[in-house]
């Protein structure tokens, strides 16, 4: 690729790294908060979904602003690819907006009815699975590209261009992604036979989440000729090689301290970490498309006075922001009592 | 009819209803953030419990609206990109900083420290949960600041040139985007309404329980009565203050989109002679007349240019296509400025029943107050669509039409778009109203003793746990009431 050769380390490139940062965080907070909702489907006790909801309930909001980041800075930074993402991702974008509202209210609305406390507990299960399959659908959907008129500077495809056997099939992987996220969450934050459920859970959560890994990361490379050529011609071999090798390497860690009883919180940071190279290979398989392979970073890019005048902000705030959400949750580190609330 | 409705008109519809609801939230936790942030500190230097116990009170309200306002709020950052794709490609190197501050500097505040403030009094002790509790206030606070400059600038853009290859707007001074023309009166005015709002549905509240315990010949407690006592004041001193504030925005609206004013006004034709000020009329956009009209000769004249005979132009000297509809615009003015009104009357009333020492006890005064209590949000959302509505067909005044602002979507998926959201907002946010007022509806109670460890106490450094009598004292989850 041409382009790559061409790089030039500028403040558009800063800006991706924000972005893709913001997202990175945002999938692997929330997602192991949807996760957990997911898992209510299996939990049916009372007291098993309180442990778990309020495992989350003091951090979820700061979890979920990652997305409002994540959405408002390409916005800010790339208001082009902005333009042309959410129009063509109509469906799953609204989708999972809707979705966010039912997960959202059920963490207050669960806790002030007694009679009706079945309903918000389904729209919490609901809530989880609709956005998380959302979120996987427009990832699938922005990899399989989308249909853009350059002149008008606009989305030129029908409303339900997005929906292809490989956006559903991304879809379904981040769901169970993000279930193993979650046991796995739960296993760090619970006790006795709730953890040991979540620890058998989390077994067959492994397999198929790597399972789903495989899958995509070997379709993809059919989907468009430029990921082809990324991964299978020359350094590209060893990229592959290197981020599939180490994605072996991090899932036999986890599942060898799956079987470790006193590893509490190994397994979640381990889950973590597939999430985090499953990122890496994301970004290289589409760099430096920001909306493959119609538009690039740079041609989305804001202007650069936009990019300095953010970049001061996000320089200053961002650190603060990771210092109070780490104070956060370390103010509520440890096991969960459920009785703990202002309820 | 229907040909009305287009993709333009259902986006714009949409938007219209997302937003709307979206801001009753805000309106009422901006204030009540900061008057739960007063009961905090006022019981923690007091240390008289009853602020306890208002604190205690509001905050599970507090959470609920305040879940509702984010969840609402996250469909807002994403409708400029799935129904304004194109306003947002040319608005977005401008609008999109100012955007970006608001999530950096505000919302990672609120929902960092709100974990804190409702969960964790006995994890970090007094001073820490005050200073979350401090943090959340704040954090409404700069969120306004930021969100009221972006719809400012779109009110009254400066400080841009426009990319002749792009068509986007570029920045050439962001401290002139931040700080354009329209920003400081739209944002005193919006705050002060965020805390009229509050007050009035505070003091609804406690004229409420006020009113109940009456009618069953008890005393009321004293947390009640410091409910009403304080709504009271705020009534008494902002709603006047409100008043001025609004005068001067309307003045600010005169010098930048005179076109607003004359369809809040109902001024259809110039008056060389002096301007009268409507007080009913049923404005018709086809003949461009007011009929019905009812109006004080000259008092516009007066409001606006300080003279009862100054002369006054009309919607005569703006084009036909640059005219916004006058009905709405001129109905949900009346509408605001009298709930205003109303407001400072209500504001008076408890001042001269204070004075006789009859503020617990003049039952009229607790009724008006009670039926008062929603005034705030109504007045805030015709104030809303006064502005919006007056600074049609434009979303960037006089730059960038609504029209070409859109994004390039079919009309059915819009329109299932919305049905969806109106379904959902309804059944959703219905049932979160109906639990905010079922707590509402039982009065604030001395149930539980003062925290032990808040005051005085040593603080417990973040406990794994809390020790097991407080988490059976205080009940638990399941210690659902009612029902």
């Amino acid at each position: 690729m041409g382009i790559v050769e061409g790089f030039s380390f500028d403040l558009t490139v800063v800006w991706a790294f924000v972005i893709a940062f913001a997202v990175l965080v945002y999938v692997i907070l929330d997602g192991f908060d949807l996760g957990l909702g997911m898992l209510f489907v299996v939990e049916a006790k009372k007291h098993d979904r309180d442990v778990m909801m309020n495992s989350v309930a003091p951090v979820w909001d700061g979890n979920e602003t990652w997305l409002i980041l994540g959405g408002g800075g390409l916005f800010a930074a790339f208001p082009l690819a902005y333009a042309l993402i959410l129009p063509a991702l109509y469906v799953p974008a609204i989708a999972m907006l809707l979705a966010l509202i039912f997960r959202g209210v059920a963490f207050e609305f669960r806790w002030r009815t007694k009679r009706w406390e079945w309903v918000w507990d389904l729209a919490f299960i609901g809530g989880s699975a609709v956005a998380a399959l959302s979120q996987g659908i427009i990832l699938g959907a922005i990899l399989q590209g989308i249909t853009v008129d350059e002149g008008a500077r606009a989305y030129a495809g029908g409303w339900w261009d997005w929906l292809t056997p490989f956006s559903l099939t991304v879809g379904v992987a981040v769901m169970v992604g993000y279930m193993l996220l979650g046991a796995t969450w739960l296993v760090m934050k619970t006790e006795g036979d709730l953890q040991e459920r979540m620890r058998a859970r989390a077994w067959p959560l492994g397999l198929a989440t790597l399972a789903f890994i495989g899958t995509v990361s070997l379709w993809t490379p059919f989907l468009q000729d430029g990921y082809f050529v990324r991964w299978f011609t020359g350094v590209g071999w060893a990229m592959a090689g290197g981020v599939a090798a180490a994605v072996g390497v991090v899932a036999l860690l986890m599942f060898r301290s799956l079987t470790i009883h006193n590893h509490e919180y190994r397994p979640f940071v381990l889950s973590l970490v597939l999430f985090g190279l499953c990122f890496v290979g994301l970004g290289i398989c589409m760099f430096p498309y920001i909306v493959p392979t119609q538009v690039t970073l740079w041609e989305a890019a804001a202007p650069r006075n936009a990019q300095i005048f953010m970049l001061v902000g996000a320089g200053i705030l961002m650190p603060i922001i990771l210092a109070y959400t780490a104070y956060a949750y370390w103010v509520f580190r440890g096991k969960i009592n459920p009785d703990d609330g202002y309820h | 009819m229907f040909d009305a409705l287009d993709a333009v008109m259902l986006a714009r519809i949409q938007f219209a209803f997302t937003v709307s609801f979206h801001f009753l939230f805000p309106a009422f936790t901006i204030g009540l953030a900061s008057y739960l942030a007063v009961c905090n500190g006022l019981y923690l230097w007091t240390k008289e419990h009853k602020y306890l116990e208002l604190f205690r009170y509001w905050v599970k309200i507090f959470a609920l609206a305040f879940a509702m306002g984010v969840v609402s709020g996250i469909v807002m950052s994403y409708q400029f990109g799935t129904n304004w794709s194109v306003f947002s490609d040319k608005a977005g190197p401008v609008l999109g900083a100012p955007m970006a501050y608001e999530v950096l500097s505000a919302f990672f505040l609120e929902a960092g420290f709100l974990g804190i403030m409702l969960f964790g009094r006995e994890r970090v002790g007094p001073t820490l949960h005050m200073v979350a509790c401090g943090a959340v206030a704040v954090g409404t606070f700069i969120s306004a600041f930021w969100i009221l400059s972006v719809n400012s600038w779109m009110h009254t853009p400066a400080g841009f040139e426009i990319d002749p290859d792009t068509g986007q707007f570029i920045a050439t001074s962001f401290w002139e985007v931040i700080f354009n023309p329209s920003f400081p009166y739209r944002l005193t005015h919006t705050l002060t309404a965020a805390y009229l709002t509050t007050a009035f549905i505070v003091g609804g509240v406690g004229a409420y329980h006020l009113l109940r315990r009456r009618a069953r010949g008890e005393r009321p407690s004293e947390a009640t009565k410091t409910m009403f006592s304080m709504a009271m004041w705020m009534a008494v001193i902002v709603a006047p203050l409100q008043v001025v504030l609004g005068h001067e925005h309307g003045l600010n609206t005169l010098e930048h989109q005179p076109a607003k004013i004359y369809a809040m006004e109902g001024h259809y034709e110039s008056h060389p002679e002096g301007a009268p000020l409507y007080l009913f009329g049923i404005p018709n956009d086809e003949t461009q007349t007011l009929d019905y009209a009812v109006g004080i000769p000259g008092l516009a004249s007066l409001v606006l240019k300080k003279s009862l005979t100054a002369p006054t132009d009309g919607l005569d000297t703006i084009p036909d296509d640059e005219q916004p509809p006058v009905f709405l615009v001129f109905w949900s003015f009346r509408v605001m400025v009298g709930l205003g009104f109303l407001m400072v009357a209500v504001g008076l009333w408890s001042a001269w029943a204070r004075l006789r020492g009859d503020l617990f006890h003049d039952h009229w005064l607790h009724r008006a107050a009670l039926v008062m209590a929603p005034s705030g949000l109504i007045a805030v959302l015709a104030g809303w669509v006064t502005t919006e509505v007056g600074r049609q067909p434009y979303t960037v005044y006089g730059l960038l039409r609504t029209a070409d602002s859109v994004a390039p979507l079919e009309a059915p998926a819009v329109a299932a778009s919305l049905i969806a959201f109106v379904v959902i907002y309804f059944a959703v946010f219905g049932a979160g109203t109906f639990y905010i007022l079922r707590l509402m509806s039982r009065p604030p109670v001395f149930d539980e003793k003062p925290l032990k460890d808040s005051i005085d106490g040593p603080i417990r450094t973040a406990g794994i746990t809390p020790a097991p009598e407080e988490a059976t004292r205080r009940g638990g989850p399941n210690a659902v009431p009612g029902e």
